[in-house]
């Protein structure tokens, strides 16, 4: 299969470019990249001008559900999504049952992602920290490590015990990989649905204090201090406060790093004022100042990754009590969007950063070997329409579940499609 | 004269016109409470629906009342625990209630927002009866109608709220409705029950009776729940009594009466003392009475909106 892109505008932050070229692509790898590659009449040509190409982006935090939950998404559904969001690989959450605590779950998940989509998306699974994760046994990192896990955590729930968390650290670190906290002191979060402050006064929701995150942090960042040479993440962070922890840890060189996902850095805590219960998140929406801090850290850099922390339910699932309601939305459809609208636009990012958010900094994060565009090199693209104004309509989404509060929500900006593993996806208005 | 909403939801938001029109319509159904014969026809051949998915007897039986009176035909539906534990869904409930041609719903409900969900999936209108530790609209306009009664205004009168805020769905109607009318309203309780940045909905904040008896008008009085003790947020009932419960003793260290208000059921002694809670400036009887006529007026200017 031969595929010729041309006049795509590269913005590659590895090498430093930012051109406009013509990119030959024979059997999934790059036979050719320059100014004017001479057409080739057996190749699929891609007009791309005024489109940027991008190193392929990546998801670190996303709920595919399978196996177990198959209702809400399936490795299929989720990879489709990923997909049609500009996504050529995401890692997928352990929170799945049977859990990936097992290397046998993590062989299922590569096998099943090989099979779906033509295995445009890779998917890389990430692990239970624990046996069940239920925060009391270290999982058999070394098994999972071997059969491909790329991290470790028990997100959806806290490592609580500072004994398992250091532990985790210590054993994790002769393996390389990462271990990803879903940061929150569940002591004082008990039966809270949204941040708490003045909304949830308001509302008479049970809140979260913005506190049990950060002191999970803090202790962390302590643990960590101990086990330097440990790799410690900190997921979907939302608070300004875990960002000056996360900033001062990193001033001190140790070895953190942390995501933001696109509702952190758009949404505050005014919107469950009408008791939708597609903003209710954990952690949940914060304040304006929250939002404010968040965009100023990525911009900075404290902040590395963009991740969406997809969280597929289904509409009979999220139609119920707010106070019912499960945690989380979709948002691998919306990412792309929501970053170029919210933080590009608004001077927050440039593209190179922008890249580094979505691709180098997540993939670094879980151990991946960095995207080279240089030929002789796999094909592993993004492409995206930076001036397109669009509206999001979640019933258009790919994946099975439409749980967003941003339905409806005018953005600037998209991925048009992706090409990996030999595989070329484009959307179809583009086609 | 008709309200602005199909709903009665909260008084979050509610005008102070919308507040004064549903005031001034209990004053005739109070009237009407007085006569020989207390039913008029306004409600003959709506149906409404009482879904009470918490435990209440006062609020039901007055709701109940209410209905009763207006000629309304009345279907009680109880169910303890959440509709969630009992395999049903709230919508499902809703809908199949409403599928029998319900003209409105009164929902009493454990969560925060269930009657604003329950507004968007029926088409019936929705009375908010409590609903979490949210909104109680009828609570406050109940005891609005008895203040404005004693004290003939609202406006610029000095009322302090007290005990459990945090939980208090009583507190935060009261605030949002006391406020909207010109009243200048105060909260006074444990600081472990009062909910964060309170004072940013213009409402200060006292953790002394002492500090706050001298510049009010009224006090309304919280009922406190034992289960908070277990939570942690207060140490005992005796402390609790000896430090934020309102007593006779107390109240009449204040140079003028000040009026004593409880949203009922009352812990005597515990909160509040029986001497007060019995005594000749508590307005909690006649609070229990204008309920009956509160809850006419809205279900009136609601199923004549119709």
């Amino acid at each position: 299969m031969k595929v010729h892109l041309k006049n795509g505008r590269l913005v590659d932050p590895a090498s430093g470019k930012d051109e406009t070229l013509d990119f030959l692509i024979v059997d999934g790898r790059f036979e050719k990249i320059g100014h004017s590659v001479p057409s080739d009449s057996s190749a699929q040509m891609v007009e791309l001008k005024n489109k940027i190409v991008v190193p392929g982006f990546i998801d670190m935090h996303v709920h595919l559900r399978e196996p177990g939950f198959e209702h809400k998404e399936t490795i299929e559904s989720g990879c489709a999504s990923a997909a049609r969001g500009g996504f050529t690989a995401v890692c997928c959450m352990p929170n799945t049952n049977p859990c990936i605590d097992d290397e046998s779950v993590v062989r299922y998940i590569h096998e099943k992602a090989k099979s779906v989509c033509k295995g445009i998306v890779d998917v890389y699974p990430i692990a239970a920290a624990t046996k069940g994760r239920e925060g009391k046994e270290l999982s058999p990192m070394a098994e999972l490590a071997h059969a491909g896990a790329v991290g470790f955590t028990d997100d959806g729930a806290p490592i609580s015990s500072p004994e398992v968390m250091r532990r985790a650290l210590e054993y994790s670190s002769m393996y390389g990989l990462v271990v990803i906290q879903h940061a929150e002191e569940s002591s004082m979060t008990h039966g809270g649905c949204m941040n708490e402050g003045f909304i949830s006064t308001r509302l008479g929701l049970p809140g979260i204090p913005h506190v049990a995150e950060e002191l999970m942090i803090a202790r962390d960042i302590i643990l960590l201090r101990y086990v330097p040479n440990a790799r410690y993440h900190v997921a979907h962070i939302s608070t300004h406060g875990s960002l000056d922890h996360i900033r001062r840890a990193k001033a001190e060189r140790l070895n953190v790093t942390c995501e933001v996902t696109p509702h952190h850095f758009t949404l505050t805590d005014d919107a469950v004022a009408g008791f939708d219960t597609n903003t209710k998140m954990n952690p949940p929406l914060r304040t304006k100042e929250d939002v404010l801090a968040l965009k100023e850290g990525l911009k900075d850099g404290s902040i590395d990754a963009i991740v969406t922390d997809h969280a597929p339910h289904t509409i009979d699932e999220k139609e119920v009590e707010y106070t019912e309601a499960p945690f989380g939305i979709v948002g691998l459809e919306t990412a792309v969007g929501l970053a170029i609208t919210e933080l590009v636009e608004q001077g927050y990012l440039s593209l190179y950063q922008l890249v580094e958010r979505f691709s180098t900094a997540p993939r670094r994060i879980c151990s991946l070997p960095p995207i080279r565009i240089e030929e002789g090199e796999p094909a592993n693209l993004t492409f995206i329409d930076p001036l397109t104004e669009w509206t999001v309509n979640t019933q258009s989404f790919k994946s099975k579940s439409k749980n967003s509060p941003f339905n409806g929500r005018k953005l600037k900006g998209k991925s048009i499609g992706i090409f990996n593993n030999g595989q070329m996806l484009l959307s179809q208005k583009f086609e | 004269m008709a309200l602005k909403s199909r709903h009665l939801l909260g008084l979050d938001g509610v005008s102070g016109e919308d507040i004064q029109l549903i005031l001034d319509t209990a004053v005739s159904f109070k009237e009407v409470l007085e006569r020989p014969i207390k039913k008029v026809p306004p409600l003959q051949g709506k149906t409404i629906v009482n879904l009470f998915f918490e435990s209440s007897t006062r609020t039901r039986i007055s709701f109940e009342l209410a209905e009763r009176r207006l000629s309304a035909d009345v279907v009680n539906f109880a169910a303890s625990g959440s509709s969630v534990s009992k395999g049903e869904t709230l919508k499902d409930t809703a809908r199949n209630i409403e599928a029998m041609k319900i003209d409105m719903v009164v929902i009493r409900h454990a969560s925060a927002g269930a009657p604003h969900f329950l507004s968007k999936v029926v088409a019936s209108n929705v009375i908010n009866a409590g609903d979490g530790a949210h909104e109680h609209p009828t609570q406050a306009l109940l005891d609005m109608y008895t203040l404005r009664e004693k004290h003939k205004t609202l406006e610029g009168l000095r009322v302090c709220i007290v005990g459990d805020i945090l939980h208090s769905r009583v507190a935060r109607s009261n605030i949002f409705g006391l406020k909207t009318m010109g009243a200048q309203v105060s909260v006074c309780g444990p600081a472990t029950m009062i909910p964060r940045e309170i004072s940013r909905l213009g409402v200060p904040v006292y953790h002394r009776l002492e500090d706050v008896i001298p510049k009010v008008d009224a006090l309304n009085v919280l009922r406190i729940q034992l289960e908070r003790q277990e939570k942690g947020l207060f140490p005992s009932l005796r402390e609790y009594h000896r430090y934020f419960g309102v007593t006779k003793e107390r109240v009449d260290r204040a140079d003028r009466p000040i009026t004593i208000l409880h949203p009922g059921p009352i812990n005597r002694d515990v909160e509040i003392s029986a001497d007060l809670a019995d005594g000749e400036h508590s307005v909690i009887l006649q609070q229990v009475t204008n309920g009956v006529a509160i809850r006419m007026a809205v279900l009136y200017l609601l199923g004549s909106s119709n």
